[in-house]
């Protein structure tokens, strides 16, 4: 298996799907905990949708690099469904299951009147949704767009540690004290709207939430303050993608899927630690 | 010029007052306590004054040597904070989150100052603790710690005591009036006319509008004093 294994490793696309995961696995796990904890887990999955029906529009314009197309209308979607969380007409949960799925629809019909190759709508759906083997067909300069927008995120993360915690923890006391969380808030939509952009290419735009909501969960069950809940979740999160990502190649399973997949057993198994220490 | 001077105040939200016609002014070295009905606008009011509501009329000066955002902030616990992994040590801390401006990482001096706080409050051998797993009264006392960071002039306090038993209610009252009587301007909403009037200032009783403001000792006599204290006994009656 090892020689199997060390064989793959000798392609460099099998290279740069490897080191494509392990960065957006790392990135998707920082900001999954604040994710988890303001109650906007489901942010992560409706923007997700609206990625997709972006790559929709993006594909049928036929522009070279889709990023251009869909991070745009991510990040803007992200700032109106966090914005108008507290005092929108329509309530948080009712606009993002709205949102979410009318990008669904649009998406999926988009890709079946305008597609160029009809004769493959839904290969090219079902690889959007669940991301397929688009992680191993990356080009070089596809690895280089993620790396340079990873470093972004992972620095961005650094420097407002203290005041994204701020923020999640207790906005008011924040705000009262000074601290423009509204600034903070707005950060938080536009790392989580590149984040997902990112996640399409690794686990598709279905699965994408899964890496950003279990690995925080695992490690909320593990540890009991901020600074190692985060260390935690991106470790749990890494060795989660380099764990599935092995796997699919050794078995030739989806890469997506299997992810998710190691990502929902490490999170029974912290689940199951947890039950035993607080018993 | 006093620390807090409100004219001809009105409060609300979404461009309605519930209460209005507030005259009152907090001096350095009060303790100010915010009386009145359920939803008579004394969270409003306080809201108001730390810049989370917008004012409806009249107006807020902040003066002698108070800064606009110089308040510690003791609010009601959230549902959010309850499973909230974090340590008594890094949310004591996060009072100091205003002095970063565009720092990212906490200094000496803020270290320093958390440290002092958690001492001052009794918190020091919990700082590793996480805030989940605390009891009522030990909350209390970290986000206390961590107002004390954020100011060292003027603390505004929404309901601190409620959910707390009655011996830890009063080690708090006990922990407000020590940090009173060292210089300390002290603003307490409050809906606890006995224990809560005892160690204050001055008193202001807000329904709707202005029933009272002025000296705590005369407070007793005033029909706004009479009107509460029925309708409590009336309450009482039919417990």
């Amino acid at each position: 298996m090892i020689d199997q294994l060390l064989y793959y490793l000798e392609y460099p696309f099998v290279r740069y799907a490897i080191i494509v995961g392990v960065l957006i696995a790392l990135c998707s796990s920082l900001l999954g905990v604040t994710l988890v904890l303001k109650r906007y887990s489901f942010i992560g999955d409706g923007l997700s949708h609206v990625a997709f029906g972006a790559l929709a529009i993006a594909s049928i314009m036929q522009v070279t690099s889709t990023t251009l197309v869909t991070m745009p209308i991510t990040i803007i979607a992200a700032v109106i469904l966090l914005k108008g969380g507290q005092n929108a007409k329509i309530k948080g949960d009712a606009a993002i299951a709205m949102i979410s799925v009318a990008s669904l629809a649009i998406g999926y019909m988009l890709m079946n009147v305008f597609s160029a190759s009809s004769a493959n709508v839904s290969g090219d759906v079902c690889s959007t949704l669940f991301g397929s083997t688009s992680i191993l067909t990356l080009k070089s300069s596809e690895v280089m767009v993620c790396l340079v927008f990873s470093v972004i995120v992972i620095a961005t993360f650094i420097l407002f540690y203290n005041k994204i915690f701020g923020v999640t923890f207790d906005e008011n006391f924040a705000k009262a004290t000074g601290v423009r969380s509204g600034a903070y808030n707005l950060l938080i939509a536009i790392i989580i709207a590149v984040i997902i952009v990112l996640g399409m290419n690794l686990v598709g735009s279905l699965l994408i939430s899964a890496l950003i909501i279990f690995p925080a969960l695992s490690a909320m069950r593990l540890m009991n303050n901020f600074l190692s809940v985060i260390i935690t979740s991106a470790i749990i999160s890494v060795i989660a993608a380099l764990v599935g990502i092995i796997v699919s190649i050794l078995y030739s399973t989806p890469v997506g899927s299997t992810i998710v997949c190691v990502d929902l057993a490490v999170f029974i198994i912290c689940y199951i630690i947890d039950a035993i220490k607080t018993a | 010029m006093a620390f807090i001077k409100c004219s001809d105040l009105a409060v609300g939200y979404e461009g309605k007052a519930v209460a209005e016609g507030l005259n009152f002014e907090v001096n350095e070295g009060d303790y100010l306590c915010i009386v009145g009905e359920n939803g008579a606008g004394k969270t409003t009011l306080m809201k108001t004054m730390l810049h989370l509501t917008k004012i409806i009329s009249g107006t807020i000066e902040y003066g002698d040597g108070l800064k606009p955002y110089e308040i510690g902030y003791l609010p009601q616990q959230t549902i959010t904070q309850q499973d909230f992994p974090a340590s008594v040590e890094e949310i004591v801390m996060s009072g100091n989150l205003s002095k970063l401006g565009l720092r990212p990482f906490y200094n000496k001096a803020e270290r320093a100052e958390a440290k002092k706080n958690m001492k001052r409050m009794d918190i020091y051998d919990l700082k590793n603790k996480s805030f989940r797993n605390l009891s009522g009264g030990q909350k209390q006392r970290v986000l206390l710690a961590r107002a004390l960071c954020a100011s060292t002039k003027l603390i505004v306090l929404d309901e601190p005591v409620s959910g707390l038993d009655p011996k830890v209610t009063l080690d708090f009252y006990q922990l407000i009036k020590k940090l009173n009587d060292e210089g300390m301007t002290v603003i307490m909403v409050s809906h606890d006319i006995h224990e809560g009037l005892k160690d204050a200032s001055h008193i202001l009783h807000v329904t709707g509008k202005q029933l009272y403001f002025g000296e705590a000792d005369k407070y007793p006599e005033s029909d706004a004093y009479k009107l509460l204290t029925s309708i409590e006994l009336k309450k009482g009656a039919k417990a």
